[in-house]
């Protein structure tokens, strides 16, 4: 099978995020690691590959530092990565899903595109529906089970209070990972040497023939939100303590 | 002055509570027509409580007769047809499982941009506020397309009671299902009668809760307190809860108006997921537990004990 699973390069969710004026961010400041929902469609592709044979082809749209998080997924056991160069790390999901249909139709004809559910930076969760779109795909997110059956995928992803849901999709598709659906590994060393000397390629967006601008959704502000200055602790034997806790939750916060 | 529509989520029959939150999002927008749409012939109770908060109108859409439940393709295309229709300048709905599924289809079939798991709105300056960087930031997005999609964080705005009467309407949307895409089944075995993300009060148990039995403890409660239970990282990988209940990254996003978090350490990534809470409390052993730092009342103690003390004080104040 021909496997192209798009991830993201994401500042690391323990990463203490400094603002830079209105709505920039010091992302030399921070770790960066491969978003955490794009290791379980990373994962998922290659078990399917290891299983059927077939390649997996790893494609991200980031800042030319976003090679790394490719050199993670090839040393995780994809076979080769394509990075789409641009300058800056908040892509509107519209260009990004754009890039990326253009870089994975220039390359093959995939069976199936696996994204994570949504990146932990911008918290969009939606490029992996606009790439649906864009590539004229079926596509469901949030999976957290599935199995290839006569040329269908069948999907498991929860749908509220632990009730789930099971679809059928038909092949070619486009989905969306989450936690369930396998365990990602960790690399090894030598999996990590071997990553080293994977092929990867690099295109811009005007290789692709994708302007930008015009993106009609614009991030204006970013603002650091204020942690709760410590906990007021309720003193006293255990008795007192949940006595005084339930008093204040009931009559000075008026939460129960 | 505008049209705004409200993609309404019903839940057995009957509309969910959470909707209610993202209706008074819609009311607080100044003199506009609020249209609730419901993807369902028929509903309990819809008028009267819908009206009650907002509504002017309500709309029961349906597609030819098709089960628009077994297929999210066929649902977005029938909101796509609500949005001309009725001339929507503004589709507010839940960042629920459905609504996340449904708007973000909803906007790529219409090639418009989509605000997902808002804080708030504001449609006179046609921003949102949202989190970044797993609830350490918050963004303001400016949204300058001609029609404003978004998906609000349940019980991130409060409900607010803003009666009008409400005409009922029926709409049959022209559209056909693309079929690549089918519900095959629904297993509600498992399920919980208060789903996490939408529960008023949550209570939370981390790795010290030690075992599944254990989290029964919680259970009554958060039963009490008329909330639900969820569990760490820690706890759901021990195995001692399934992933349906954690919260954090990774797992869910809440924002109940009360998070008691029992035996939690305070990671930023379970931090991530419940941040916006409106109180949160911490009961631990430990003194030093970074949780302390970041919540509004601790208790230093064994969950164990102060759990089931928890509990008769409940009673005993209710």
């Amino acid at each position: 099978m021909q496997l192209y699973v798009c991830v993201k390069h994401v500042p690391d969710t323990a990463a203490n995020i400094r603002i830079v004026g209105e709505h920039g961010f010091d992302d030399g400041g921070c770790k960066f690691v491969v978003n955490p929902y794009d290791e379980y469609a990373v994962e998922q592709a290659v078990q399917m590959t290891e299983k059927n044979g077939g390649e997996v082809v790893v494609v991200t749209v980031g800042k030319a530092a976003a090679a790394a998080t490719l050199r993670a997924a090839m040393a995780m056991g994809a076979h080769r990565g394509i990075l789409v160069t641009v300058e800056n790390q908040f892509v509107d999901s519209q260009t990004t899903a754009r890039a990326l249909q253009a870089a994975i139709e220039m390359d093959g004809q995939p069976d199936i595109v696996f994204t994570g559910k949504g990146a932990v930076d911008t918290e969009g969760f939606q490029t992996p529906y606009r790439l649906a779109a864009a590539m004229d795909l079926p596509v469901v997110n949030e999976v957290n089970k599935m199995r290839l059956v006569e040329g269908k995928a069948i999907v498991g992803r929860e749908i509220g209070g632990g009730a789930r849901q099971s679809l059928e999709v038909s092949l070619p598709c486009v989905l969306g990972a989450t936690k369930g659906l396998n365990d990602p590994r960790y690399p090894k060393f030598p999996d990590i040497m071997k990553a080293k000397k994977k092929p990867l390629k690099e295109l811009a967006l005007v290789d692709l023939d994708i302007q930008t601008g015009g993106a009609r959704s614009a991030l204006v502000g970013l603002e650091k939100v204020p942690e709760r200055s410590g906990a007021r602790i309720l003193d006293g034997d255990v008795r007192q303590a949940v006595n005084a806790l339930v008093k204040i939750l009931k009559e000075d916060e008026k939460v129960i | 002055m505008g049209n705004i529509g409200v993609l309404i989520e019903t839940d057995g029959g009957s509309v969910k509570e959470t909707n209610l939150g993202i209706l008074a999002a819609a009311c607080s927008q100044g003199e506009n027509t609020i249209i609730a749409v419901i993807m369902e012939k028929t509903v309990a109770g819809a008028k009267d409580i819908l009206g009650r908060y907002g509504a002017q109108t309500v709309v029961h859409v349906s597609a030819g007769g098709a089960d628009m439940a077994a297929s999210p393709d066929l649902m977005a295309g029938a909101l796509a047809a609500v949005v001309e229709q009725y001339r929507l300048d503004a589709v507010f709905g839940l960042a629920s499982a459905q609504g996340r599924d449904i708007f973000a289809r909803l906007a790529s079939r219409m090639d418009l941009p989509l605000a997902s798991d808002c804080l708030s709105v504001d449609l006179a300056a046609k921003t949102v506020r949202k989190s970044h960087f797993s609830g350490k930031t918050v963004a303001t997005i400016r949204m300058s397309a001609a029609v404003l999609l978004c998906t609000i964080r349940p019980n991130a705005i409060e409900a607010v009671e803003s009666p009008v009467e409400a005409v009922e309407a029926s709409f049959e949307a022209s559209v056909q299902d693309p079929g690549r895409v089918t519900v095959v089944d629904v297993n509600t075995e498992a399920a919980e009668t208060i789903d996490l993300t939408e529960a008023a009060v949550i209570v939370t148990g981390g790795r010290p809760i030690a075992s599944a039995e254990n989290y029964k403890m919680l259970e009554e409660c958060a039963r009490l307190l008329g909330g639900t239970i969820g569990a760490s990282r820690a706890a759901v990988d021990a195995g001692f809860a399934p992933h349906s209940m954690q919260v954090g990254q990774t797992g869910k996003t809440v924002s109940p108006r009360l998070y008691i978090g029992c035996g939690l350490s305070g990671s930023v990534q379970h931090f991530a997921g419940m941040k916006t809470s409106k109180v949160i409390v911490a009961i631990n052993t430990d003194k030093d537990a970074p949780i302390f730092e970041k919540c509004d009342y601790g208790i230093i103690g064994d969950l164990f004990e102060v759990v089931p003390a928890l509990t008769e004080a409940l009673k005993e104040y209710r």
